[in-house]
């Protein structure tokens, strides 16, 4: 291929008509997958019960079977099998050059993965823990949701960052952090937040197919959480709350581990006659306020759980787009359950009154419902 | 650092250079006073409030952009800083996009979504300008990394070399050196191109980087290949970097250059420089990267020279390139603004989808104008 020379003759006539196609060309040509309604997905139930860690590995093992230029690097995910065991036997299959343990450098292989998805690649950049993503915040923040926009549509950045999120059990204050609040305010970007097994494959393997930058936010608390996980092939489409159960009394509202704690809480509601929406919402950028919103039309109050801090984080989010949506069905403020606001306690007394549990939910609901 | 990997070749025998058509050495003079033309001219469009933000200018240096730029392939990637304006023309980009990036045009190369820190340009595969000191370097590891796996693993596309420059100011980041670490250890196929001039910002090299003596030793300790020269003579530029680059690319591995330049202007466009006397800044003048090249262009083959240039064809060359750039002015001029309705929330999504934001509505807007 020749340079395009600046002679003096070229005349410089762009064409700056308007993109028609569904996905943006600054990532090429892009191949979507097939994405159903969610009743007509495969069952949920079945005798096929893996745990967590081993859905997220069919997911990005199927992907990287079907794709030569979907890799994983991060630390200790090829030789050492994942450091949470995530990426066990990836390496054996698919060899050293796409299963790339890295050095701990995360601003480096993070920043590393961002040119390469630049050139055409499929990187899936494993973080032992989100907390420790904080040091790649430039590359992953700065570069990747930015690139399409301050190239002005030359670039894309498809890519998948992904490791566990929220506290893992007394890690104390440097290793429990949920980021979904922080990072999630970045334009550019996509936000995933799986509760299951199940939901965990199906959205691991679109955000692989997705054309933007994905953060997939997993949560060592539940790796081992087992679930029966179809044979077939499946992708859950991101933006799609699902309805875990149903009430007329309240509107409870999370995503990731703390959709647990609501149906915990909503289970001890239903013992005293008070019924729930309890909503999954599996991916907050895009958030369905649309679902939000219709069961807010039945129940008319809602509380929020998130297991990031209360300040500037996605349940506020939640909260405003709830009154600017739905202000003419409520009955009641609209309540949310977070982290208690201070850094993360190592003891264990004090992490569980700091995280959102059951009990604070149904306190909420008490106080809003009839 | 030994004397002779800082040193200027000998004249003596086989330079890289000597072998290359006097076209190829014209169009490296054309283009280096292009970049020092356009670079006048966005001094004056800046003090003319028709560019804003940050703007920093390249004049002084051009004999890096463009000589760098000459011993790579044209699809061998490039990403740099902020200092960008100059690798952008060097890479082939329209002198008229370049400048309607700056006015914020539509119809500039990043759409007026960039400015002047941010020139990416694909067809030439220019991976962007960067505003974040050193952010530039794990990501063209990353373009290396990437032209590997696309050779080795999925068996398409030659062997490439990915060249990141940097600033003196970037040696001073942690990126730097993860990156280096993990090139080194990948065998990544990239050359960090440290373009020193001597400064960063208003900080003298020996007041912001330890040792700054043994710059060279420091990439060494990473176990890649390290030389240092002087980047002010374009000969010498492609004399160094053509043979790195062949040998980059042939054992893909990555290399480390410290090309000692000068920038003639401030820092950016509100520098009082009160850190350096205007006798230093004359006394690099005197090496003047164009000046010399014309020289030597003109001067007789009999006494050492290329004997393919005359005076009143430089102040041709001189005057048509003056043309050019007031030609890009005046496109970027009349160039129309990119209206707010179809294109403040466009190119923010690949796959813009329902929700992903409580205030907008994404879509795909106008096609970019390099594409
Ligand atoms: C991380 C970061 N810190 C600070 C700045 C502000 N800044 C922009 S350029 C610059 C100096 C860098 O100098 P150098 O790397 O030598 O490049 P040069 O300007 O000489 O080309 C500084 C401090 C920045 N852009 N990014
Ligand atoms: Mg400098």
């Amino acid at each position: 291929m020749t340079p395009k020379e600046h002679t003096m003759t070229t005349a410089y006539t762009p064409d700056l008509s308007i993109i028609t196609d569904e996905i943006h060309p600054a990532v090429g040509p892009w191949e979507l997958p097939v994405f159903l309604e969610e009743h007509e997905l495969p069952s949920r139930a079945g005798d096929r019960v893996i745990q967590f860690r081993e859905a997220l590995r069919e997911a990005m093992s199927e992907e990287m079977r079907r794709d030569q230029r979907v890799f994983l690097l991060g630390e200790e995910v090829a030789q050492y099998n994942g450091a949470y065991k995530v990426s066990q036997g990836m390496l054996d299959e698919f060899g050293e050059k796409r299963i790339i343990d890295t050095p701990i450098s995360e601003n480096g292989f993070a920043g590393m993965a961002i040119g390469a998805a630049m050139m055409g690649l499929r990187p899936i950049v494993e973080f032992m823990s989100w907390s420790f993503s904080l040091v790649a915040a430039d590359p992953i923040l700065n570069n990747a949701p930015k690139m399409l926009y301050m190239s002005g549509g030359q670039w894309g950045c498809p890519i998948v960052f992904r490791g566990n999120d929220g506290a893992g059990g007394q890690l104390g204050s440097t290793h429990s952090w949920c980021v979904e609040g922080l990072f999630s305010n970045v334009p550019g970007m996509k936000m995933v937040i799986p509760s299951n097994p199940y939901d965990a494959k199906g959205l691991l393997k679109t955000a692989i197919r997705d054309p933007d930058p994905v953060f997939f936010l997993e949560s060592e608390r539940m790796l081992g959480d087992r679930a029966h996980v179809p044979e077939e092939e499946y992708y859950i489409p991101f933006g799609r709350a699902r309805l875990m159960r149903e009430g007329d009394a309240c509107t409870l509202v999370s995503w990731g581990r703390p959709v647990h704690f609501c149906m915990e809480a909503a289970e001890a509601l239903a013992a005293d006659g008070v019924e729930c929406d309890v909503l999954d919402m599996r991916t907050i950028r895009p958030l369905d306020i649309d679902s939000i919103v219709a069961s807010i039309q039945k129940t008319g109050r809602v509380v929020v759980v998130d297991q990031s801090w209360p300040f500037g984080s996605v349940a506020s989010e939640t909260v405003t787009q709830i009154c600017e949506h739905a202000f003419d069905w409520l009955d009641a403020p609209p309540m949310r359950v977070n982290t208690r606001d201070v850094p993360t306690p190592y003891a264990k007394g004090l992490e569980a009154v700091y995280l959102p549990n059951a009990g604070r939910i149904v306190e909420a609901v008490m106080e809003i419902a009839r | 650092m030994t004397q002779a990997t800082t040193t200027a070749r000998g004249s003596s025998s086989a330079r890289p250079s000597d072998a290359l058509p006097n076209e190829t050495l014209l169009k490296w003079l054309h283009d280096m006073q292009l970049i020092r033309d356009f670079e006048a001219r966005t001094m004056q469009m800046y003090q003319q409030a028709k560019i804003g933000g940050f703007c920093h200018i390249y004049s002084g240096q051009e004999a890096s952009a463009v000589g760098c730029t000459a011993s790579v392939n044209h699809d061998d990637p490039i990403v740099l800083a902020y200092r960008d304006h100059g690798h952008a023309l060097a890479r082939g980009m329209h002198p008229a996009a370049c400048m309607a990036e700056m006015f914020g045009k539509l119809s500039g190369c990043a759409k007026g979504k960039g400015g002047s820190m941010h020139m990416f340009d694909k067809p030439n595969w220019l991976f962007g300008g960067h505003g974040i000191v050193s952010a530039q370097n794990p990501l063209g590891t990353g373009l290396a990394f990437a032209a590997r796996y696309q050779w080795e693993v999925l068996g398409s596309g030659p062997k490439k070399v990915a060249l990141t420059f940097l600033g003196d100011g970037a040696l001073d980041q942690g990126a730097l050196h993860e990156a280096q670490n993990l090139a080194s250890l990948f065998g990544i196929p990239v050359i960090y191109v440290l373009e020193n001039n001597g400064y960063s910002m208003g900080t003298a090299l020996h007041r912001h980087t330890a040792n700054c003596e043994n710059l060279l030793d420091r990439a060494r300790a990473y176990g890649m290949k390290a030389i240092g020269f002087d980047g002010l003579d374009i000969r010498n530029v492609y004399d160094h970097m053509k043979p790195l680059v062949d040998e980059c690319r042939d054992l893909q591995r990555p290399a480390f250059v410290d090309m000692k330049t000068y920038r003639y202007q401030g820092h950016s466009m509100s520098d009082p420089q009160k850190y350096r006397t205007k006798e230093e800044v004359e006394s690099f003048k005197e090496r003047d990267s164009i000046a010399n090249l014309a020289a030597y262009l003109m001067k007789p083959t009999e006494e050492g020279g290329r004997g393919c240039l005359t005076e009143d064809e430089w102040k041709a060359m001189q005057k048509e390139i003056r043309q050019t750039v007031l030609d890009a002015v005046e496109y970027a001029s009349n160039a129309p603004d990119p209206d707010p309705a179809t294109e403040l929330a466009t190119d923010t999504y690949a796959y813009p989808i329902k929700n992903l934001s409580p205030s907008e509505h994404y879509s795909h807007g106008a096609k970019n104008p390099l594409l």
